[in-house]
């Protein structure tokens, strides 16, 4: 499915990441494997520290926590969001929608959009989606996306395909209108019979969550895990990865009449460097046009990979210069979305920590 | 046993060194070999012959033994 729009932008760009780091050789004795195993592993996907939130923070937490630096430095003025998006897979609640929690402790207008999405690791690509079709609407003149995970709280810390590789984070990026008349190009896809590739098993209503979901056992890959934790069938979404993304990325610019090499960015969803070196080669891309160095510094934070790729590597440089980037998430759905767009002279581009420290309140 | 076979049982023996892969006929359901251990075996088998396998050939049945492994690396090349 392909969408177009105009005369939209993002205006600015924070990552907020929790202080708190673990490193990968800290965690070896964890796994049930033999350390030289562990230390290989290391090389080949690119893992080596990721940041985690303490006990007891929620994804809405980092999100407030970047916000309220935004309204007090002036960044961002409460009364010009018109809408907000949170897109999360670990809310705080079930019910109500954590957007509408934000919305309520940050005191924000009650004429305005309140919207949760449950998305992962292309989240960043769908949130923008749905954003710029907000933005479409008169009423509309100003969308907060919020891209927010705590999946390390999901994932047992003895699962050696899935903890070190993860990380936490949040990202703000505010959508708005633009003189520029240049198209955005995006497209998207969803594969909803594999959506038992990444999942969390129990919790839900399907399978409640109870002492025997909760019960950690060795699974077939070695590695220990209950039902209630993230699981991930490593190869099919390899798979998935390795034969949807290249014809989306070729739709993408094939719609947009644009030329592989007139990209000056591809800041990808990032789940480990291997896969993301064989997906360059693959497209034909410089692996050097597309960053692969989030999860080694962060780890995989879901659908914030793209944000923190793009701050991480560009930084404050994208407050002056701008440029042509092909955004691409995928993952949990299965889900796989691409964007064409022209990011730059943004008012803010920046990362920050969230204090260990730091204690929200219900 | 060619010397193309011993390569990819040393690289085994090296990735799983307490895994016994000679009483094995499928690495992959006798749990031998993870999605993890295959992402480390791909990129030890790149960098020995120079190659880089594709995404799209990094399928569960390419690694169940050193015959598919072997017969995998001939697809790009690797004489056995």
């Amino acid at each position: 499915m392909n969408f177009t729009f105009r005369n939209m932008r993002i205006g600015g760009l924070l990552v907020v990441v929790p202080e708190n780091e673990s490193r990968y050789a800290d965690e070896w004795d964890n796994y049930n494997f033999p350390v030289a195993n562990s230390r290989k592993l290391q090389n080949v996907i690119g893992i080596d520290r990721h940041r985690l939130v303490t006990e007891g923070t929620c994804a809405s937490d980092l999100a407030l926590f970047g916000l309220r630096h935004l309204i007090d430095r002036g960044d961002l003025q409460p009364d010009e969001i018109d809408g907000l998006i949170l897109v999360t897979e670990t809310p705080d609640y079930f019910m109500p929608p954590t957007s509408s929690v934000i919305q309520g402790k940050l005191g924000l207008s009650q004429d305005m959009w309140c919207l949760d999405l449950n998305q992962g690791c292309a989240g960043f690509a769908v949130g923008l989606i749905q954003g710029f079709m907000m933005l479409q609407q008169e009423s509309i003149n100003r969308v907060v996306l919020v891209n927010a995970d705590t999946l390390t709280r999901t994932c047992s810390p003895q699962d050696r395909n899935a903890y070190p590789l993860l990380g936490d984070a949040a990202s703000i990026a505010i959508l708005e209108p633009s003189a520029d008349p240049a198209t955005i190009h995006a497209n998207l896809q969803m594969d909803g019979a594999q959506h038992e590739k990444i999942m969390i098993p129990a919790g839900g209503f399907r399978l409640p969550s109870t002492p025997d979901t909760a019960q950690v056992e060795l699974a077939s890959d070695g590695n220990y895990r209950g039902q209630d934790h993230y699981h991930m069938d490593g190869i099919a979404v390899l798979n998935f990865v390795q034969n949807q993304i290249p014809p989306l990325i070729e739709n993408l610019l094939s719609t947009a009449a644009t030329r592989l090499d007139e990209v000056d960015w591809f800041m990808f969803h990032q789940p480990n460097r291997f896969m993301l070196e064989k997906l360059a080669d693959k497209l034909g891309v410089p692996r050097k046009k597309l960053p692969n160095d989030v999860v080694e510094h962060y780890g995989n934070a879901s659908s914030v990979t793209i944000p923190t790729a793009i701050t991480h590597t560009l930084g404050a440089g994208l407050t002056e210069n701008t440029y042509k980037m092909c955004l691409c998430g995928f993952g949990v759905g299965l889900t796989c979305s691409s964007l064409l767009l022209q990011i730059g002279g943004l008012r803010f581009c920046e990362m920050m920590d969230y204090p260990s420290a730091q204690q929200e309140t219900a | 046993m060619t010397e193309l076979t011993q390569t990819i049982h040393s690289i085994l023996a090296e990735l799983r060194p307490e895994a016994d892969f000679s009483m094995s006929v499928d690495y992959l359901t006798d749990g031998l070999l993870d999605s993890t251990d295959i992402v480390s075996l791909v990129a030890s088998l790149d960098a020995r012959y120079g190659i880089s396998i594709e995404g799209t050939d990094i399928l569960p049945e390419h690694f169940t033994s050193v015959a598919t492994i072997a017969r995998l690396l001939g697809k790009y090349g690797v004489a056995s």
